[in-house]
């Protein structure tokens, strides 16, 4: 096999041999990911964003891309794929795959949006663009191929019997899920990112959701207590990416979907997100701890799992007592 | 009780490289290494508040989970998991709280709201 393009020069060339895009210029690598690349780059005067895998990525980049499109067709604020290793005839000069979406200008962010000052009407907007981008999203049409179900409690369960580790919290939290269940929803795409840090925001509210590897079928309101998970308020005070109050959220995602979700309902996926984001830490530690990746940033977020066991404890209290639509 | 090592102790250690990333690193970089200083300097503030309250929280974490019957916590994790202390919930869910808070007063005690 050929070896990947690496440096810019060779990217660049790769790109126009694999899409025909010529007149690449200001080609430069963003950031590296634990599963991808990303680099932007100009044609003309037109931003575009390269997302490549890495050749150890376990995922199909190609789902995404179906994905992006039917978002894209059904109106949700997303980049538009100019260009992909799905539709390549023959060999991929770029070497792993890869996608080439518009770039969208804006702040991703989270501290900057719930706090600097030309965010401020912004902020007013923002859950109830978001309750309305989900409810798009959700009463999306197009079948895309590849998506998977997966029963999200049993999931996660696995994930901490597996992990090495005892977390009492959590398995009180867990049987508080099942015990509380809502009856299973309707079954359609979910984003499974749908947060501050995967949204570009502008002055004028939200331009793009971006993020959607984590893409599968299943209950529109895991979405949005997704969304309301306390580590996605980055110290704001509203219970939605931490600006705004539940039933702004609810209200706008009614009116986009037809589907009324009630708040009890969006706080039982809130603690299941709370619980999955702790999990989730457990691994992100794990990283550095089995030494596949060095860092203390990664071993640092080991300390923050503690963060989720008090929430989702909290939460739970909180429910018990009835006191579910209070705005913490 | 004697101790075998000279000082400074371990937890003044640590503290004086945090305050040296504080005053003389921090102030000196920006972007990226910025972020991974202010996470260095979060991290040995931590340490230095394990090695200060975690002797005590641990031997009170023995304690409390003896009082379950427990002799780890991985065996309290498996009787919720079963059911088995179902009889004794609320007690169970208080104390698991209680041990929760005192992680968070090492790692993050900002992250506490106030009740």
């Amino acid at each position: 096999m050929e070896s990947i393009p690496s440096t810019p020069a060779e990217l660049s060339l790769a790109i126009t041999a694999a899409t025909g895009l010529d007149g690449i210029s200001q080609l430069r690598r963003l950031t590296g990911g634990a599963s991808r690349e990303t680099w932007s780059f100009h044609v003309g005067k037109e931003p575009h964003i390269i997302q490549r895998q890495r050749l150890t990525s376990p995922r199909d980049m190609h789902v995404e891309v179906g994905v992006l499109e039917a978002a894209y067709a059904a109106g949700v604020p997303v980049p538009r794929v100019l260009a992909s290793s799905r539709d390549l005839v023959g060999d991929n000069p770029v070497g792993t795959q890869f996608m080439i979406v518009n770039a969208v200008a804006g702040e991703t962010i989270a501290r900057k949006i719930l706090r600097d000052d030309e965010y401020a009407s912004a902020r007013k907007t923002l859950p109830a663009q978001f309750g309305s981008a989900l409810g798009k999203l959700h009463r999306m049409n197009s079948a895309v191929d590849g998506l998977e179900d997966v029963d999200q409690i049993a999931f996660y369960q696995e994930h901490l019997r597996d992990c090495g580790q005892s977390h009492p919290a959590f398995e009180i939290a867990f049987r508080w899920l099942e015990e509380n269940r809502p009856p299973v929803g309707r079954r359609c795409l979910v984003h499974g990112d749908f947060r501050m840090g995967n949204l570009i925001i502008g002055n004028e509210g939200l331009r793009a959701v971006l993020d959607w590897e984590l893409a599968h079928i299943g209950d529109p309101a895991e979405d949005l207590g997704w969304l309301c998970v306390r580590a996605w308020r980055f110290g704001g005070a509203g219970p939605v990416g931490g600006i705004g109050a539940y039933e702004d959220l609810l209200e706008a995602y009614g009116e986009a979907s037809g589907e009324y979700i009630s708040l009890e309902t969006l706080r039982w996926w809130e603690v299941l997100g709370t619980v999955k984001w702790g999990l989730m830490c457990i691994s992100q530690a794990a990283y550095h701890l089995t030494g596949s990746v060095r860092s203390h940033e990664l071993a640092a977020i080991g300390r923050r799992v503690c963060e989720n066991e008090y929430d989702a404890l909290l939460a739970i209290r909180e429910l018990k007592k009835g006191k579910g639509s209070t705005r913490v | 009780m004697s101790e075998l090592h000279d000082p400074p102790t371990a937890q003044q250690l640590v503290e004086s490289v945090r305050e040296w990333l504080e005053s003389d690193v921090f102030p000196q970089v920006e972007g990226r290494l910025q972020f991974h200083t202010r996470v260095a300097m979060n991290v040995l503030a931590m340490v230095e508040r394990e090695l200060e309250l975690g002797e005590e929280q641990n031997e009170n974490y023995a304690a409390g989970l003896a009082a379950f019957q427990c002799s780890s916590e991985a065996e309290l994790a498996e009787k919720i998991r079963t059911g088995a202390l179902l009889s004794q919930e609320a007690e169970v869910e208080e104390f698991v709280m209680n041990s929760v808070i005192q992680k968070l007063r090492v790692a993050n005690p900002k992250y506490l709201r106030d009740e």
